[in-house]
């Protein structure tokens, strides 16, 4: 059950999902870091495909790549960013973000080398033709709670959004 | 070459979370640094799909549920951004300063 070329697209998906993230926090321009973002979001939906997540996937296409990403570039038009741009772009405590991160990379590592030998070396072999179906009573029936929850969510964010943007607070 | 195993994948988020980390810890652009976030949660979806991979479901119902919460966070967080933008014609994180001493 192995798809062909598994390797290959792997190492292609994640290259470009990692080069893009790079893009997107060294650019300039708001414009170009939020291009480099949707490519990273696109290159992280084949790698949901390859997992076996197909609605995961369109999910993430079309509400990430196409709904927050068009939020994005509508404030980065609304926003007069002329000035920004030729200002410094990094902040002045770089330097000790970075060593912070490092760290954390350190720590990352260590975890991971430490307990690769815990995961289950078997995977579960999904059906594949009814991922969205078995999605969906997991939705309706194990987290129905959280999904109402999640509803109300965005509506108190819809709210709050609107009242935050209105011209006089 | 080798085959893809999960700890391909979380190597693959872990990279995708620092590189998140740093940009919203060194870049002074707000809206750079929500991207930074967006990226961080991304890499938080592809641990959670490629963890369910190797149990159930219920991970992708997670990456799903993570993915509201993202849209309503942006929503949120760009209102924020406008109303700023409109009281201080500044987009730098650094130039926030008003609950500092």
């Amino acid at each position: 059950m192995m798809p062909v070329a598994t390797t290959f697209f792997f190492y292609f998906l994640s290259i470009i999902a990692v080069v893009s993230a790079i893009v997107v926090i060294t650019r300039k321009s708001p414009v170009h870091s939020a291009l480099a973002l949707i490519t990273t979001l696109l290159s992280l939906a084949g790698l949901y495909l390859m997992l076996y997540a197909p609605f995961v996937a369109a999910v993430q296409i079309v509400l990430y790549a196409g709904g927050i990403m068009v939020l994005f570039l509508f404030v980065i038009m609304l926003v007069n960013l002329e000035k920004a741009q030729l200002e410094e772009r990094f902040n002045k405590q770089w330097q000790v973000a970075l060593i912070a991160v490092l760290t954390l990379g350190a720590l990352l590592i260590f975890v991971f080398e430490k307990g690769r030998s815990v995961f289950p070396q078997t995977v579960t072999n999904f059906p594949e033709n009814t991922n969205t179906q078995a999605i969906g009573l997991l939705l309706y029936r194990d987290y129905l709670m959280p999904f109402e929850i999640a509803s109300l969510l965005l509506l108190v964010a819809i709210v709050g959004a609107v009242v935050m943007a209105k011209k006089r607070v | 070459m080798a085959e893809i195993t999960t700890l391909h994948y979380l190597v693959v988020a872990a990279a995708l979370f620092l590189i998140g980390v740093i940009g919203v810890l060194t870049r002074r652009n707000v809206i750079i640094i929500l991207m930074s976030i967006e990226l961080i949660l991304n890499a938080v979806n592809l641990n959670l799909v490629a963890f369910s991979r190797l149990y159930n479901l219920h991970g992708q119902v997670f990456a799903i549920f993570i993915i509201a919460d993202a849209a309503a966070e942006a929503a949120i967080a760009l209102g924020i951004l406008i109303a700023f933008f409109r009281n201080k014609e500044t987009v730098n994180m650094d130039e926030v300063d008003l609950l500092k001493w």
